[in-house]
């Protein structure tokens, strides 16, 4: 999503190229919504499978009052695991009778905002954006820009998503050298704030 | 009773204040069956001397009248070679070029067998290694709680009420004059320029600000941290400074749609010292406002600790030289 303040002044739209997802090989975080039988036994049914591909379960919730109008109960949960077994997991799944209702990939669970203040249109904003984007493992997902008059710097709020903690230093890495080669004054948050805090 | 003769060396807003908290609490001093006596002040135009004692509140008022306290024409240097006292309150002014005068009367104070007490950042900042071990070697304290973050006690928090833990990484806000400035650029969603201004008006910010905004100040005051909490022989060259003089409104706007502030914040973490404008969220014990200076240390055992106070001002820096002060009273020998 990008957002534009100041949406009198023409801005290229090209300026800005969201690239596609590069498809990642490795663990993956995946949310599952499950329908199952209200009967005894279901949860557990529905649960060992994702161990025994040695998913590791983030999250279960299981709401055993709110049922569907097919009478099954859902249960979402959250997982991570192999990237190549998400597929055996379902149809396992299926054939124990769970019902898949709905299987979402969460791949950027990283994430970090930083500030731009300079030339940043002027700069080649889409380029600035591509960097990150080309990586494969980060991308920017929001924006938003802020232009007071055509002879003054601007200022950019940016959300960078990355799959990890080290692939997000690394795009920290790559943003605060093209903010660098491109004069802009880059602004990162603490980085104290999440340990011991 | 125990009497420590005390000189001040310097008389300027921080030398007065400490001469004021000394009369003010005279009652509570003696109460602890300490007495402190001055025997000597100094200023740039001269020096009293009295190795009785000096009458405080008339050096006061002489230095408001006439500018200067000086009855005499010693300087400095003079009281500390040849006036036999205790403790030598060092408050001239900081000069991060070769840190003098201070450099120079801390090395004497030690050289003649006298603690130093002192708010002055230059000569620590430049030798801060030297200077400790000339005070080790000879027996003496050197204690410095004054130079950074004024009134707020980081260096006795660390190294009295922390002692025992390892300090992981420290983050501060140590300049009032950019908190000033980015607190209200925010909350009046005024220019860089025009705030500063507002801020030399009041006094908040020097004729020359570039010390303060470009980050200087902080950097000092970071590698004295460094130093001090990290046995790190850091000099100002090592600190990678970035400044506030670009930071635009409509980022600060940005940041607080996203609740976020933006604040001068100077890093110390992996051997890596840092001063730059960093996003900070709001509800964070470091979002302090206004000319506040604040403090978060990581440690190991205590987890976080953060302290926040006023970082400046005659009285609060004071507050500090006066616990040091004490400390020495308590923790000395003679």
């Amino acid at each position: 999503m990008v957002h534009f303040q100041n949406q009198s002044k023409s801005l290229s739209t090209s300026l800005i190229k969201l690239i596609n997802h590069l498809c990642i090989v490795g663990d993956m975080i995946v949310s599952m919504t499950l329908e199952l039988k209200d009967i005894p036994g279901q949860l557990v049914l529905a649960l060992s499978p994702i161990s025994e591909f040695h998913g590791n379960i983030m999250s279960v919730i299981h709401q055993h009052d709110e049922k569907t109008p097919r009478g099954t109960i859902p249960v979402q949960i959250r997982f991570e695991i192999e990237h190549q077994v998400l597929d055996k997991l379902i149809e396992r799944l299926e054939k124990s009778g769970v019902k898949v209702a709905r299987v979402g990939e969460e791949r950027l669970r990283s994430t970090v905002s930083v500030i731009l203040i300079g030339h940043i249109v002027h700069s080649d904003m889409g380029d600035t954006i591509d960097k990150i984007d080309s990586t494969g493992f980060a991308e920017v997902v929001d924006m938003s820009l802020s232009m007071p008059a055509i002879d003054k710097t601007s200022s950019a709020y940016l959300v960078i998503n990355a799959v990890g903690e080290k692939e997000l230093s690394t795009a920290l890495d790559i943003m605060r050298e093209v903010a660098n080669k491109k004069d802009l004054l880059m602004i990162e948050p603490i980085h104290m704030n999440s340990v011991g805090a | 009773m125990r009497t420590f003769r005390i000189s001040i060396i310097g008389f300027g807003a921080v030398g007065q204040g400490v001469a004021r908290s000394i009369l003010s609490k005279q009652e509570y001093l003696n109460k602890q069956g300490i007495d402190l006596q001055v025997v000597g002040i100094s200023d740039s135009k001269g020096c009293e001397i009295n190795e009785t004692g000096i009458d405080i509140e008339a050096a006061l008022l002489r230095k408001k009248q006439k500018g200067s306290v000086a009855v005499g024409s010693g300087n400095g240097l003079d009281i500390i070679r040849d006036v036999e006292h205790d403790i030598v309150v060092e408050v001239t002014p900081t000069n991060i070029k070769n840190g003098e005068p201070g450099l120079g009367n801390m090395r004497a104070a030690f050289g003649s067998g006298k603690h130093v007490v002192t708010s002055n950042k230059g000569p620590l900042a430049l030798h801060f290694s030297d200077l400790k071990e000339l005070a080790e070697d000879n027996g003496l304290f050197l204690r410095y709680e004054a130079t950074v973050g004024g009134a707020v006690p980081i260096f006795n928090l660390v190294h009295e009420a922390l002692a025992g833990n390892t300090v992981i990484g420290i983050e501060g806000i140590l300049n009032g004059t950019c908190n000033y400035i980015l607190t209200r650029m925010s909350d009046e969603r005024m220019p860089y320029d025009l705030v500063l201004k507002e801020a030399q008006e009041l006094g908040f910010a020097e004729t020359d600000p570039t010390y303060d905004v470009e980050g200087i100040d902080s950097a000092i005051k970071l590698v004295i941290i460094a130093n001090s909490v990290f046995s790190q022989a850091a000099t100002y060259k090592d600190v990678d400074v970035t400044g506030i003089n670009k930071i635009t409104p409509e980022a600060l706007e940005l940041a607080n749609k996203n609740d976020y502030v933006v604040k001068l914040v100077c890093e110390a973490r992996e051997g890596k010292l840092t001063v730059a404008p960093r996003l900070v969220p709001k509800r964070h014990p470091l979002a302090v406002g206004g000319t506040l200076n604040v403090a978060s240390i990581l440690t190991d055992l205590a987890g976080r600790i953060t302290i926040s106070g006023k970082g400046a001002g005659s009285i609060e820096t004071a507050s500090s030289i006066l616990s040091d002060i004490l400390y020495i009273v308590r923790n000395s020998k003679s």
